[in-house]
């Protein structure tokens, strides 16, 4: 078989993508329909640039899914080598040097090798998979818990404020790279930090929702001790699961190397999200309907959760998406020094580092991956650029 | 003014001891301890050797101990060893243990000996930063001119086919970062795939003497993904220095547009983007850490990842220290200039 | 440069319309607007938010930015159409022949720029003076302004100076070049009543001394009858009335005209008596304004198929000199048909003492350097000292005072946000002065509560109104389930008269006033008993003050609440107040019924206070009292007595007593108290502030 030229390699591809397309189009069609009932996220579509974003996004979201989860855009399986096919051109057909292919085998290697002859378009697709299962969740705790301490902070002043700023400044001043090579190490997963340090972020979720609940609904404790109890319950099973490795009902568990890379992350972007909340929480407490619930006693957490924060919810929502893009950087990073995930991961960091060893002689192996992370990048802060343009407007 | 560089030099300094100890936390815990025992030793120790080698070593007293004696505020220990050998930390092959001083510590200047490159870490750390400085003075010499120009054409006509074409550059180069742009540029001008080969995919002979042509590569980098935050920064406050009310003043008081950007906005629109220049440097020595493995120039950074990498704990430390004096001196320069920069906020 | 002779109208505004385009559509902001200004004549601009009125001096300034434009009409300066200049051409007219003068002076002054830079520009640019000259230049126009110390002003930077002294810095700058034109947008609505008349009595009187034309913007009636030679009243983007002041306070030929003068207190209106007559309907938004005559929807004179048959034009009065109307029937409505009497009430008469306070003081440490903390000690700011009075059920109390004086500070421990340094509150006698608001039962937190300054801030905008009441209920334990509730939620909908659908409303759905009513509505939440309202219609337009102001009097008729109005304006305080008590730094420096605070003997700062508000009746003469300086600040108040520094009696009292000693609280008649060491016979010779006319 011949190796294809560069329009059927696209031509393929872009086959392969299929479902995304289809979702995408799905997506937009029904965002567009109903945009003037859809709040900020309908204004989204009126502004190109966020579009273009939200577009770049999803079409990595759906590559996630599909092709991670339900393995659908895949070509090859990402750990499977043929050491014919080391290093091999985009659109070279697919071989092996020992036993007959598996005739159901997809029949080329759409872009290529790597340096131990996998298949790189898989790794590229499953890679974003490896992005869209860490990011927005470590994204969304380093909220929680930078909203849990930012809001008081700001808010009650003083020497609270004093203490928390001076910790947040001292995990900021800390060299991001240093912090990982000190924490994400297999020596500190065997002393068991990670673990204790997971269990501290962890409780921050717990905390938050329990304190939400309870000022909302302390006026009426039957309410009340129905959503404080279920999230407890709830929170607990997913806290004992996730952080100890000690489920109960063997149901959630979390690889231990994931853990520590989910913890180095939540840890280094919490202060970030920390100074944020604080510095919106000072300036909204000054606002008249601020003092009015004061003025009707209502106490400090409802009006911190529940007046504060909904309206520093644009600003917030703005940095949620820059902060999905730092953290992809950060994996990047994390893979690109081989810290935490398996020196086999397809991720897109690890992918990176091992192409660019052989880049001076083949492109193939790097490029995919390094395009795939600046697009994905690229799109949250283009997103979060039109969500900025449109929260402003009006 | 002396009081309140005085008060920020004591937190300073106290949030420098909190960072070191934590690093000497992390890098003294048993199973890295446990790790340089093998190394030092060989791979096949039992657990006990493992101990009484740590134990002659000095390595299992207490943390805060050992801290102190690593600062230098605590005498060194001395251990008489079964074999009459004395072991202190402050005794080393040259110096009988009569003659060596009570503290030896970062403070007195004795900042231990690396495993990896066989010499003294100070020695180290000295030379390899003055690298890295070479590195930062052209990274800063071409990052921070152009992001501030970018900002301000950019930020001037908020709106305008300028700004959002300047902006959507902007944009793309802080989704960029170094392992990916340096990636690119490599495989682009010095591969021989490509062929353009304008460059030198490596940095290392910079070391002896920079050139465009092996320089420039990691000095772009560099400066590409800081230059996007700074640009985008000043932009966001010269298109809002741009719709306050004063420069409306000006404007119908008669000045001229250049006029009104260069001697109305322009100090006004800085002074938040001062602040980000400086507190870019922890940023920036991320990106040197990527850069100088990407483009294997052996500054400070390439030293840190060694060390990390191989368990070398006090090259590791003495990294660690420079680097958050860095980043902390830089912040305190600028609170201090903030203060030169914004007439609003007075110190007497 | 010479600037060539030409003695025509200055400024000749034709049939000029101005719209803003956003992406779904044009919004038209000013709508064939005609007005001519001549030498040396100052015009004025009233009307409500939203009216235009800065539009238009944005297009004589050709500065719409990049949404607005002129769409028609022209507007001529010296003869020479302004909207055909070249960019160098208007450059050389701003700030040389045409000068801005803008509503908010710090924000108009480049904070980083030293004063003397800013002002000496301005001559340099235009006149190309060496620096020197232009220094001395400023030099001059800043003594012009009556700034102490003019060499130490220039060489300060804008944040050093007070809000008065940064005004008149914008002021000098404006005259640097020496205009023929001067635009003054809202130039004294930022600024405290009495500095407010210092600054107008000086562009009065520069106007005169420069040749000066001027075009005053304002929504205040009074102040341009204080400084305009002719007046134009606008509504919805259109001029609807415009002649010369005293025509149109006199003879106004327009129906909106009239129903503006009749919703503002005037000395005379009185709450029980004669009650204000509010405008009824809401102000159109641009895009909804009706077909006809703008105003018709809320016209007592509308005629359907005249009124709204088409676009009206101005008309002329006859007899009278340029006077215009836009109304289609100013010819047959009878101008002087008295008032419809309204539904006058009898007055309700206090009831026993609900609230006492005595001696209370509230002072606060600061750090002395804010910004970095520490290293400077401490310093105590005395935010209230000695504070007694007591208020009655059914009882309305004004606090009159400018900032600084103390006011929200003493709402705030009544609230219990902070405890009092020493003295007491009592409520029904009990002591609620240290329990902190967490420490206070529901029932006294739902009996004192608050109605806000400013409507835009006082609702949550992420919140739907009704939820926003519905809390309020459930935090004061109104009601047993949620059903219960939101019954009274409707009940209190009803109460504050907004239609019942306004409970799913977001609060960016509402106009300032119904926002306001909102606001009212989840202070009575409670059945509270002491409301104090912080200035509660000062940030709404005219026509809806006396809307709000009647609502709050007529639910406080009904539930017999003790109502602390908190307020700087005189006129609207003598209209509903049944005792004032007037602030300064912190003392109450008068106490006394309405009657009496306003009749002499005053206190020398209730006097200057009187003189300072304008008043927009013609048949009022006042007396004129402009205070030097501006109000101290609470953190380095003056010796003795508080007001010594501005208080043109000082020289009465024998000895300085005033600069030592704070004045002992002396009782003058019964229930009248005042703070001052004049003496009985001086206080007796006082004259009255304001006269009425006879007619």
């Amino acid at each position: 078989m011949d190796a294809l030229s560069w329009g059927e390699i696209i031509l393929r591809i872009l086959w392969q993508f299929m479902p995304v397309w289809i979702a995408l189009v799905v997506t937009f069609a029904l965002s567009m329909r109903f945009r003037r009932h859809l709040g900020l996220y309908g204004k989204l579509f009126d502004s190109p640039i966020g579009m273009i974003g939200y577009g770049m996004v999803m079409f990595w979201v759906f590559t996630g899914i599909f092709g991670g989860a339900f393995d659908m855009i895949v070509t090859h399986g990402v750990l499977e080598q043929s050491a014919t096919m080391k290093n091999k051109g985009p659109g070279t057909p697919f071989s092996q040097l020992m036993g007959t292919p598996d005739p159901n085998a997809y029949p080329f290697y759409l872009l290529g090798g790597d340096n131990l002859g996998r298949d790189v378009f898989s790794r590229m697709v499953v890679g974003a998979w490896e992005v869209i299962k860490i990011a927005p969740f470590a994204s969304l705790f380093a909220f929680m818990v930078g909203i849990t301490l930012g809001l008081p902070s700001g808010y009650y002043g003083g020497r609270l404020d004093t203490v928390l700023s001076f910790f947040a400044n001292l995990i900021l001043a800390f060299p991001v790279i240093l912090l990982f090579y000190l924490l994400v190490t297999p020596e500190i997963v065997l002393t068991g930090i990670p673990v204790y340090m997971a269990a501290v972020l962890f409780v921050f979720p717990i905390v938050f929702l329990v304190l939400l609940w309870n000022s909302r609904y302390h006026t009426q404790p039957s309410r009340r001790n129905l959503y404080v109890g279920v999230t407890l319950v709830i929170g607990l099973w997913l806290y004992l699961g996730i952080a100890w490795d000690a489920d109960p009902l063997g149901l959630v568990s979390f690889p231990p190397n994931l853990l520590v890379v989910f913890v180095a992350v939540v840890f280094v972007n919490s202060p970030t999200v920390f100074r944020i909340v604080r510095g919106l929480t000072m300036d909204i407490k000054t606002r008249d309907y601020v003092a009015a619930a004061q003025t009707r006693g209502e106490r400090p957490w409802y009006i911190m959760l529940w007046e504060i924060l909904p309206n520093a919810r644009g600003p917030l929502l703005v940095d949620f998406c820059l902060r999905i893009g730092y953290t992809t950087i950060l994996l990047g990073t994390l893979g690109f020094f081989g810290l935490g995930l398996s020196p086999e991961s397809p991720d897109w960091g690890s992918t990176i580092n091992e192409g660019r060893k052989l880049l001076s002689l083949y492109l193939h192996p790097a490029l995919p991956p390094a395009f795939a992370l600046l697009s994905l990048v690229l799109g949250l802060n283009l997103l979060a650029d039109g969500l900025r343009e449109e929260s402003l407007r009006d | 003014m002396a009081m309140f560089i005085l008060r920020r030099v004591g937190v300073m300094i106290l949030t420098a001891l909190c960072l070191t100890f934590i690093v000497f936390f992390l890098t003294n815990l048993y199973p890295n301890l446990e790790k340089l025992a093998k190394t030092q030793g060989n791979f096949r120790m039992t657990d006990e050797e493992v101990a009484s080698y740590l134990g002659r070593n000095g390595y299992l007293q207490p943390m805060p101990v050992k801290y102190g004696q690593w600062l230098g505020v605590v005498p060194g220990f001395v251990i008489e060893d079964q074999d009459g050998v004395t072991r202190g930390h402050c005794i080393s092959q040259d110096t009988s243990p009569e003659d060596a001083p009570r503290f030896c510590g970062i403070l007195q200047g004795d900042w231990g000996y690396s495993t990896v490159f066989k010499e003294d870490v100070g020695h180290i750390v000295g030379e390899k930063l003055a690298l890295t400085g070479k590195l930062m003075f052209w990274v800063m010499l071409l990052m921070v001119p152009s992001a501030l120009i970018l900002g301000v054409l950019a930020g001037m006509r908020e709106g305008s086919r300028t700004d959002r074409t300047l902006s959507t550059v902007a944009i793309t180069t802080t989704a960029t970062p170094e392992y990916v742009s340096g990636v690119l540029f490599i495989a682009v001008f010095a591969s021989s795939a490509v062929g353009l080969k304008w460059f030198k995919g490596t940095a290392t002979s910079a070391a002896d003497g920079a050139t465009f042509e092996n320089f420039f590569l990691p000095v772009l980098t560099i400066a590409l993904y800081g230059m996007g935050y700074i640009a985008r920064m000043t932009r966001a406050s010269m298109a809002e220095v741009m719709t306050a009310q004063y420069i409306r003043t000006a404007r119908l008081k008669g000045v001229s547009f250049p006029n009104i950007v260069v001697k109305h906005a322009l100090r006004n629109a800085l002074i938040a983007p001062f602040t980000v220049i400086m507190l870019q440097f922890p940023w920036l020595l991320n990106g040197v850490v990527i850069v100088e493995t990407l483009f294997n120039y052996k500054g400070f950074g390439w030293t840190l990842v060694q060390a990390a990498g191989n368990n070398d704990i006090e090259l590791l430390l003495g990294v660690s220290v420079i680097s958050v004096i860095v980043v902390l001196v830089t912040q305190l320069i600028s609170d201090i200039g903030y203060v030169y920069l914004n007439p609003r906020i007075s110190v007497t | 440069m010479a600037k060539p002779d030409y003695d025509g109208p200055i400024l000749e505004i034709e049939n000029l319309s101005i719209s803003f385009f956003t992406r779904l559509r044009e919004i038209p902001a000013v709508m064939d607007f005609s007005v001519s200004v001549r030498p040396g004549e100052a015009v004025g601009l009233v009307g409500e938010s939203g009216c235009g009125k800065s539009t238009v001096a944005l297009g004589v300034m050709q500065d719409l930015g990049v949404n607005g434009r002129i769409v028609g009409g022209s507007v001529r300066f010296k003869g020479r159409d302004l909207g055909e200049m070249s960019s160098a051409e208007l450059r050389h007219i701003r700030g040389n022949e045409i000068a801005m003068i803008y509503q908010e002076p710090m924000a108009s002054l480049n904070p980083a720029m030293r004063v003397g830079r800013q002002l000496i520009e301005v001559p340099m640019i235009h006149e190309g003076v060496s620096e020197a000259e232009a220094r001395a230049r400023a030099l001059e126009v800043v003594r012009d302004v009556k700034l102490p110390d003019p060499e130490r002003i220039l060489k300060s930077y804008p944040h050093q100076l007070s809000g008065g002294q940064q005004q008149r810095i914008v002021i000098a700058m404006a005259l640097m070049s020496k205009p023929s034109l001067l635009i003054l947008d809202e130039p004294t609505t930022a600024l405290d009543v009495t500095v407010e008349a210092a600054v107008v009595d000086l562009v009065k009187g520069l106007g005169e001394k420069y040749g000066t034309s001027m075009l005053f913007i304002s929504h205040n009636l009074g102040l341009v009858l204080e400084t305009c030679d002719r007046i134009c009243v606008m509504y919805s983007g259109e001029a609807v009335e415009t002649g010369s002041v005293t025509d149109v306070f006199d003879k106004m030929q327009h129906p909106y005209t009239q129903a503006l003068f009749r919703s503002i207190p005037l000395p005379g209106a009185d709450k029980n008596s004669r009650p204000l007559k509010a405008i009824p309907g809401n102000f159109p938004l641009p895009h909804e304004r009706p077909k006809g005559c703008n105003f018709g929807p809320r016209c007592d004179y509308f005629r359907g198929g005249l009124c709204d048959a088409g676009d009206i034009r101005m008309a002329a009065i006859e007899g009278d000199d340029r006077h215009f109307t836009r109304c289609a029937r100013f010819a047959e409505i009878d101008w002087h048909a008295p008032i419809e009497k309204s539904d006058t009430t009898e007055a309700t008469a206090p009831g026993k003492v609900v609230l006492k306070m005595d001696k209370l003081k509230k002072y606060y440490e600061v750090a002395a350097n804010a910004l970095f903390g520490g290293g400077g000690g401490t310093k105590v700011v005395k935010a209230n000292e000695t504070l007694s009075f007591e208020a009655r059920e059914s009882e309305t109390l004004a606090i009159v005072g400018e900032s600084g004086c103390g006011k929200s500070t003493f709402a705030k421990v009544l609230m219990g946000l902070e405890t009092a340094t020493e003295g007491q509150i009592l409520l029904d006698n009990r002591n609620i002065e240290k329990t902190p608001i967490e420490a206070r039962d529901t029932q006294t937190v739902a009996d004192v509560q608050m109605v806000f300054q400013n409507p835009f801030d006082t609702l949550n905008p992420s919140m739907t109104v009704g939820r926003q009441i519905m809390r309020a209920l459930e935090v004061f334990g109104i009601g047993a389930s949620d059903e219960e509730r939101q019954a009274e939620m409707m009940r209190l909908l009803d109460l504050v008269k907004l239609p019942r659908e306004f409970a799913d409303r977001m609060p960016r759905q509402l106009s300032g006033g119904q926002k306001q009513r909102v606001g009212i509505a989840r202070a009575f939440a409670g059945g509270a008993r002491i409301v104090v309202a912080d200035e509660p219609v000062s940030a709404l337009d005219v026509s809806v003050q006396a809307a709000v102001t009647d609502l709050l009097m007529e639910i406080q008729r009904k539930q017999k609440t003790t109502l602390l109005f908190i307020s700087h304006d005189l006129s609207i305080v003598r209209y509903l107040s049944d005792r004032v008590m007037v602030m300064y730094l912190g003392h109450v420096v008068e106490l006394g019924t309405t009657d009496q605070v306003f009749s002499p003997p005053y206190h020398p700062y209730t006097e200057a206070l009187l003189s300072a508000v304008p008043i927009a009746d013609t048949s009022v003469e006042k007396r004129h009292i402009v205070l030097e300086g501006d109000v101290p600040s609470a953190m380095n108040p003056p010796p003795g007595c508080p007001f010594q520094t501005r208080c043109r009696w000082k020289s009465e009292v024998p000895g300085g007593l005033c600069e030592t000693e704070v004045p002992p609280v002396r009782d003058l008649a019964p229930g009248h108290q005042v703070k001052c060491h004049l003496s009985q016979g001086m206080l007796d010779r006082m004259e009255p502030v304001i006269k009425i006319a006879a007619e």
